[in-house]
């Protein structure tokens, strides 16, 4: 009987399975700026990220939690991909990404780095709120930080 | 031996022919709701071709059709559940709505600040925001029954917190994770020894073994039919008799009242007083052709085939090393659900393996987030059978585990 191999690999790409095993930027950043929160009820997904803000670029940023490999994964190459951006490039990254997943169609003439092994998750309607959800927790920290609220 | 031939059974339910990603469905995912058998199909297709009309108010015979239809259910499943009669069972939305009944209609009528509910750590969202809603609006307090480490209710924290100041037992008779079936006589002989009225949830148990309200004595039994072969949008609640009497009506409108002034109106006898508005006729009436499979098969019977199929579900994942199991490790002890982890994988990864296989199984906090955190785990997986579930779909379930071992071993085991 032959395994479903191929159809898993697409979804679990090597890297995403190597920033699960060892997730980056993954020590609390001691004095942030930004503190932002995510969290999915539905699995109990749980991310936090700390952003130390230099003007209006993102100077450090670190990200906690547990959950799925996808979620854990997407959360740490965040990290990497806002790690000396300004806030409005993270943003647009931000909303890149989220074209990404839910427009299987779509491929970004950006360099996305990382992100692109993430790819094959909007093909698995399910599992993409699990991607996004460090993504979203990103947007609402940058949008209270920003109203000052 | 079970007595069920489950190979005619599946033959009765359509969807049990279909593929998911190339395999043949293994459904395993009964605890969140059942698949309909031909007869449930043909019920709904029947009543809305021959005769759809309103029940209890129109003179012509479309209307007196579906009535007499409607309410021979109603007969049906207080006849299935050992209720004395039928007006003794209201029809609701689902289990939730049941809860939510009593939590407002006897709940804000009765209850007064200082008084207390006595809950388990065990219970369903159902089972526990209702009552967290009253706490807030009446001041009752809230307490919770513990487990033990094999997910058994502790009964030395009945004996210590159902006291003079206790006005409601609420407990599910079957953990939707753990599988624990709960002593819920004597769980009411204690109670109404205290003066405490006794509400059991019955959504796991009444479709899977022969449950008697009479028998058990409680006050209040609340189920749904979509777990029991039937359609969803119908639950059930029972109400010992006189309780639906004195109680508060809980919605207000049509059908439920007898006289209606400008500023005041009487109330329907019961159990008409509790169904406001149109109620969900076709659904209600293709319930009866559940109830009417399930007696077919016989509930002893349906018991068994769930019993074998999960002490061998629990032999075959017991002997997977990375895979911890929760609950009691006899299935005499637990019905056909069946909670487990493989390593510290996120039951979401190993579900999407399961899914390539075909399987269907749940994979979260099962709507029991107290207990998940009870139990030191953000989700588990969870497998649930019925009466079409095969032993060889256990042997699938095991080789999707594999795989997925094999496939995520090297992060599995990540610290």
């Amino acid at each position: 009987m032959s395994l479903p191999e191929p159809e898993l690999d697409e979804l679990y790409r090597e890297l995403i399975l190597d920033h699960y095993r060892s997730p980056r930027n993954r020590e609390p950043l001691e004095s942030p700026t930004v503190v932002a929160e995510g969290y999915n009820p539905l699995c109990g997904d749980e991310v936090e990220l700390r952003l130390t803000l230099d003007g209006d670029v993102i100077s450090e940023v670190s990200c906690a939690g547990r959950g799925c490999s996808i979620s854990q994964a997407s959360a740490s190459m965040l990290t990497e991909a806002v790690k000396g951006k300004t806030l409005e490039q993270a943003r647009a990254m931000g909303a890149l990404f989220t074209r990404m997943m839910t427009d299987p169609e779509f491929t970004p003439e950006e360099d996305v780095g990382d992100l692109e092994a993430l790819q094959g998750v909007a093909k698995y309607p399910v599992r993409v709120k699990c991607a996004t959800l460090a993504w979203h927790a990103l947007q609402d920290g940058l949008d209270r930080h920003e109203t000052g609220a | 031996m079970s007595s069920i031939d489950v190979g005619r059974v599946r033959d009765d339910f359509p969807i049990l022919r279909r593929t998911v990603h190339g395999r043949p469905l293994v459904y395993l995912d009964n605890a969140a709701t059942t698949q309909k058998p031909r007869a449930v199909i043909d019920a709904l297709v029947h009543y809305y071709e021959n005769y759809n009309a309103n029940i209890h108010r129109g003179i012509h015979a479309l209307s007196e059709e579906a009535t007499a239809r409607y309410e021979e259910v109603r007969l049906k499943t207080a006849h299935f559940i050992g209720a004395p009669g039928p007006e003794t069972v209201v029809f609701t939305r689902n289990t939730t709505e049941s809860i939510n009944l009593v939590a407002h209609a006897w709940g804000r009528r009765y209850l007064r600040p200082g008084d207390e509910i006595v809950l388990t750590i065990m219970e369903h969202h159902s089972n526990l925001v209702p009552w967290q809603l009253l706490a807030r609006d009446t001041g009752v307090k809230l307490q919770f029954v513990d487990i033990d480490d094999e997910g058994r209710l502790i009964w030395d924290d009945f004996e210590r917190l159902i006291g003079p100041r206790t006005r409601l037992v609420s407990i599910t008779h079957m953990s939707n994770v753990l599988g624990t079936i709960n002593p819920v006589k004597d769980i009411a002989e204690l109670a109404h020894s205290r003066g405490a009225l006794v509400l059991v949830d019955g959504a796991q148990s009444v479709p899977h073994m022969a449950v008697d309200v009479s028998g058990l004595e409680c006050d209040f039994m609340a189920f749904s039919a979509h777990k029991m072969l039937g359609p969803t949008g119908v639950g059930v609640l029972y109400a010992r008799q006189g309780l639906l009497e004195e109680m508060d009506p809980f919605l207000g409108g049509g059908e439920m009242i007898s006289r209606v002034l400008p500023e005041q109106s009487t109330w329907n006898d019961v159990p008409w007083k509790y169904e406001a508005g149109t109620p969900n006729i076709a659904d209600v009436i293709a319930f009866g052709a559940a109830i009417e499979y399930l007696q077919a098969l016989g509930m002893d019977a349906v018991r068994a085939h769930e019993k074998e199929i999960t002490a061998y579900a629990l032999e075959a994942l017991s002997a997977v090393p990375q895979v911890t199991i929760y609950g009691p490790r006899e299935a005499e002890a637990r019905g056909g659900v069946v909670a487990f982890n493989l390593g510290d994988l996120h039951p979401h990864d190993l579900g999407t393996v399961l899914d390539r296989h075909g399987v269907a199984v749940r994979a979260g906090h099962h709507c029991a987030q107290p207990l998940m955190r009870r139990l030191d785990c953000v989700a588990t997986a969870r497998a649930s059978f019925y009466v079409y579930n095969r032993l060889d779909e256990v042997d699938t379930l095991l080789e999707g585990i594999r795989e997925a071992d094999r496939f995520f071993g090297h992060v599995a085991t990540r610290a």
